[in-house]
Order: C-alpha cells, then structure tokens, then sequence
C-alpha cells in the first residue's frame, strides 16, 4: 500500500509540474500534431495512403514525443538539485520510478487522445472496434513509460541525457511499436480477433520492462 | 592484465590465422559450388559463422553483465569483458548484414528482404550500438560499469521480444521465407564440413580478438590513469591552485 502511495506522490509532483509549466501541452503536443501534418506532406494525401498507413504514423509520433516527455521528465530533476533531494527523501526507489514512468504515461495517454482526434480529422481514418484500440495504446503507453523512464535514469547518471536516450530507447522499443501499429490496424478494420495476440504481446512487453525497472531503478538513481 | 597467458595468446593467434587460410581454401575451391546459386553460395562459409559469432558475443556481454551484477562474481574483469564481447558482436553483426545483402543482390536480386532474421539482426545491431555508446560515456568506474550491465541486461531481455515479434508480423503477412529448411536439408558433406570448420575458425578468431581488445582496454585504463597521476603532479608542483576545489573532478 505504501508502494502505491508513494509512488501516486512522485507522480502527482512531476504532474503537477507539467500542470503548472504546460511544456507538454504548448511544446510536446504542437510537435506532435506538426509530425502529423509533416507526414502529410511527405506522403501523398489524396490517394488514401495516410488512411492505410495511419496507424503506424501515429505510434511514430508517439514514440518521438515519448523521446521529449522522457527527456522533460529527468530535465525537471536535474534543475536545483531536485535529484538529490529526490534520493534524500526516503521514498523506496521502486516507488519513484513507478511514479515517474506514471506520470509519463499519463502525459503520453493525455497526448495520445489529441493525437487520435488529429489522426482522425487529418488521415480520414474511421475507428473499428474500440476497445482493442484503447486497450492496446494504454499496455503500449506503459510499456514505452517504463522503458523510457529506465534508460532516462541511464542516460541522466551518464550525464548524456539528449543524444543518447534515441539511440537507446528506439531499438528497444520497436516491438511496442510492430505490435501497436498492427494491434491498431487490425481494430481499425474491425477485426478484433487479429489484434489480441498482439495485445498479449504489448501487456508481456509493459510487465516485463516495468519489473525491470522496479528492480534497477534504485541502484541507478544512487549513480545519477 | 590479460586474459590469456601471452603465449597461449600467441599460439592462438596462429591457429586463427591458420584455420582462416584453411578455411579461405576450402571455401573458395575445397568446396564445390552450389548447383543452383553457383559461386555466390560461398559466401555462406563467412556469413552464418559471423552471424552465430555475433550471437556468441552478445550472449557474453549478457553473461559477464550478470556476474558484474552479482556481489559475488563482481570484478572489474566481467565489465571489460562485457564491453569488448558486445564491440566484437557489433562488429560480426554489421560483417553478417553486410555479406547477407551481397549474397542477397544475385541470390534474391535485392540488397535486403524484410525477412524475420534479417530484420532482427538489424534491430540487434542498433540496440548495441546503443550499448556502445553508452560505454564510451566517461564517468567514475564503478558507476558507469553498472549503467552498462544494466544496460546490456535490458538489451539482451528485449532480443527475443523483437526476434518474437517480427516473425510473427513477417509469417502474418507474407509467404514461406527465402530459408526454406527444406533447401538446406540436401548439403554436400565438403560444404557441410566447410561451413563447421568455418564456425570453428571464427569462433577461435572471436576468442583472440576478445583478449586483444581486453588488453587493449587494460592499457587504456592505466594510460588513463597515469596521464591524470602526471596532470595533478604538474599542477601541484607549478603554481599551487588558490582554490583547493579546483583540482576537484567536475561532475
């Protein structure tokens, strides 16, 4: 229980946070939206390739703004010394990186929304089966959280946080990106079943990364 | 200082050196060519020996990462070990990619194929060359050697993830794979022995790379070491710093 509660505590700070400084809102979320319309023009807008594709370009995106919200995440702890008051606090690692990787994907769920409505109005994509689509991008946000936070402790006590958190993260996380899109596509065309197993695939992914972050994520923060 | 005695090192040098002259013969003109893909099929004695040398090396940084992590095992040798295993398995993984798309150009009449192995290989290739430049960050010792064992560990958890995945997304989406098993089971017994003797000489090349590039690490170190000695022994005897926080390594 204390786990919990500690951890919705570091949540709620790096929340409140983003609430108050809004570099989601007004600088993750504008990129976003502006990968989307890129995307239009790299691609041919008129011939139904962004319908077919759209799911694909969407995780891309996602997983670009995750690189920012990851970033932004350790940015918040390396100003003022706030990272050692964080491992001063006597608040048990676990729980700080539950919540930081939390917090994350609350900002990744939140981008997600607008970014669906964008694909939506932009690619002209009609939702299939919804629940496949909402279960799939909540075990993929997850999965990118935790893998994000743990190597954003990685690249923070490297003291290399910009450059070298892409060049980690993306490898790992391509699976989450194959199983999201086609978990996505296969919704899109209403066909659920097809998007089950990769669904599985995603909830593996988010157990896995999130337990091995639980573990590490102490003997990392001792170093940053 | 190194892992090998010098002269076992030495011996071994030879015997790679031997075993790949062998294996250049035998590969070029010992073993017939293929009835189907002619000379373009020799290219298999170099590419599946890289490739289970890659694998071999990435399951090493694995292993050594695991027994840096463990109290017990803990030694700065298992964090050398790891980082000159994974450079030696990014090396034979771009090797393997490399020979698979010039076998592939006459053999398939494309430079790659989104095939499941190819595809994996490419994303293991990445995924340590993130490790590696995650190695090449400077910091105290200790701490950058647990980052990289962490590191590694997470990486190594991921390659059956994605191994999984793509074939599963190639084998939804596609027909047969170009690697048949079935085209494999009829192979001649010189190329069969080419091909075990090439796995062979490139295992005993990875073993004396392994312990020139862990030499190679141990000597960094000290001239590391020696260089930053000579630095604060120069600073001390010239002019004594006004602030004593100066000499202090910056964080």
């Amino acid at each position: 229980m204390s786990l919990v509660r500690e951890a919705s505590l570091v949540a709620g700070k790096d929340l409140r946070i983003e609430a108050r400084s809004r570099v989601t809102a007004e600088q993750i979320l504008p990129f976003g939206l502006v990968v989307l319309l890129l995307f239009a023009f790299a691609l041919d807008p008129d011939r139904g390739v962004l319908r077919d594709v759209a799911p694909g370009l969407f995780w891309v995106t996602v997983l670009l703004a995750a690189l920012l919200a990851v970033s932004r995440s350790f940015a918040i702890e390396a100003a003022n010394g706030a990272r050692d008051g964080l491992r001063l606090s006597g608040l048990d690692p676990a729980a700080i990186f539950l919540g930081k990787a939390a917090a994350v994907a609350v900002e990744l769920l939140a981008l997600e929304a607008v970014l669906s409505v964008g694909v939506i109005v932009l690619f002209d994509v009609a939702l299939g089966s919804i629940a496949p689509i909402v279960l799939g991008a909540f075990l993929a946000t997850v999965g990118i959280a935790a893998t994000g936070t743990l190597y954003g402790v990685l690249a923070a006590s490297s003291g290399a946080r910009e450059t070298l958190v892409p060049v980690l993260l993306l490898p790992v996380v391509s699976p989450v990106l194959l199983a999201a899109t086609r978990a996505w596509e296969a919704a899109i065309d209403d066909v659920p079943s097809e998007s089950w197993p990769w669904i599985g695939l995603l909830a593996i992914f988010a157990v896995l990364y999130t337990s091995i972050g639980t573990l590490a994520f102490g003997s990392l923060l001792e170093e940053a | 200082m190194t892992l090998l005695k010098p002269a076992v090192a030495r011996a071994l040098g030879w015997a790679t050196l031997t075993s790949l002259v062998v294996l250049s013969l035998f590969g070029l003109w010992g073993a017939p060519a293929d009835d189907v893909q002619s000379d373009a099929q020799r290219l298999m004695y170099l590419h599946v020996p890289a490739a289970w040398i890659a694998y071999l090396a990435f399951a090493v940084t694995a292993l050594a990462s695991g027994l840096w992590l463990w109290p017990r095992t803990r030694s700065i040798v298992w964090d050398r070990v790891a980082g000159a295993s994974a450079e030696l398995g990014v090396l034979f993984t771009g090797i393997t990619l490399l020979m698979g798309s010039l076998w592939g150009r006459p053999v398939w009449g494309v430079w790659w194929a989104w095939d499941a192995r190819l595809v994996t290989t490419a994303v293991l290739f990445f995924l340590y060359l993130g490790y590696l430049a995650l190695r090449r960050v400077p910091g105290n010792p200790e701490a950058r050697a647990r980052r990289c064992a962490i590191a590694a560990l997470i990486a190594f958890v991921d390659v059956p993830i994605v191994h999984f995945s793509v074939t599963w997304w190639r084998t939804l989406h596609q027909e047969a794979t170009v690697f048949d098993p079935e085209l494999k089971a009829n192979i001649h017994g010189v190329m069969a022995f080419t091909l075990w003797f090439g796995v062979l000489a490139f295992t005993l090349l990875y073993v004396y790379l392994l312990d020139r590039r862990y030499r190679l690490e141990c000597l960094q170190e000290g001239l590391e070491d020696r260089e930053l000695e000579r630095a604060i022994e120069e600073r001390v005897r010239g002019s004594q710093p006004k602030d004593p926080v100066d000499v202090a390594p910056g964080r």
